[in-house]
């Protein structure tokens, strides 16, 4: 069982970095944003492991304030995204 | 033992939804291609993992807590991403040669043709405006 969360991990750190890669390179703040949303996930995700492994619920309420930082932050940056031209 | 099974599958799924997410951004062309790959782990993943979490502890009072959370997620992320999609179609974030079909640019058009004065800003039209009653 072990052995399943470290490789869990693992697999969510190389995806964590994968969207940072893109957080920092993405030509329009849009693509940031979603890389951002990806990253959110991924903590979220984190969390739930944690609570797997150790046999808790002591971070679901850090889950639903995930989800609702997620939203909010994407939708008032799209919503504030002009074109400049 | 079989639980654990079921976890440990459940739990390598989820991660690889996460970074199927990741590859999808890094590799694909445009915005809109990117969303579609950056909605896996915020459902399907999120999903995957609260089965793993209510499989590890075996309690049916848990279920309907972690139903709540999916269903937030559920309601909340469709709206983040038409967000996003309306502002990149807006600001011109897309690549027209991968497209096969824009069925906005024809209302685009068309509420521009009944509104000629709106015709300069024709890409910022609100996609309602050419449904709308005249």
């Amino acid at each position: 069982m072990i052995a399943v969360v470290y490789v869990t991990g693992g697999i969510l750190s190389v995806a964590v970095l994968l969207a940072l890669y893109r957080a920092v390179r993405g030509p329009s703040i849009l693509d940031r944003v979603l890389a951002l949303d990806v990253v959110l996930a991924v903590i979220g995700a984190g969390l739930v492991l944690n609570m797997v492994l150790g046999r808790h619920l002591d971070n679901l309420v850090l889950l639903v304030a995930i989800s609702l930082i997620g939203f909010i932050g994407s939708v008032t940056v799209a919503r504030f995204v002009t074109d400049r031209k | 033992m079989i639980n654990d099974v079921i976890v440990s599958i459940l739990l390598i799924g989820g991660a690889l939804m996460s970074l199927a997410a990741g590859i999808g951004l890094v590799r694909f062309p445009d915005l809109l291609s990117r969303m579609h790959a950056a909605t896996k782990p915020q459902v399907l993943g999120l999903l995957l993992f609260l089965l793993a979490l209510a499989v590890e502890t075996g309690s049916w009072a848990l279920v309907p807590l972690l139903v709540l959370c999916w269903i937030f997620q559920l309601l909340t992320s469709p709206v983040s991403a038409h967000m996003v999609g309306r502002a990149g179609y807006r600001t011109r974030h897309l690549r027209r040669d991968l497209l096969t079909l824009d069925e906005l640019d024809d209302v685009v058009a068309r509420a521009a043709a009944t509104d000629p004065g709106r015709a300069d800003r024709a890409g910022e039209t609100r996609p309602e405006a050419g449904d709308g009653p005249t």
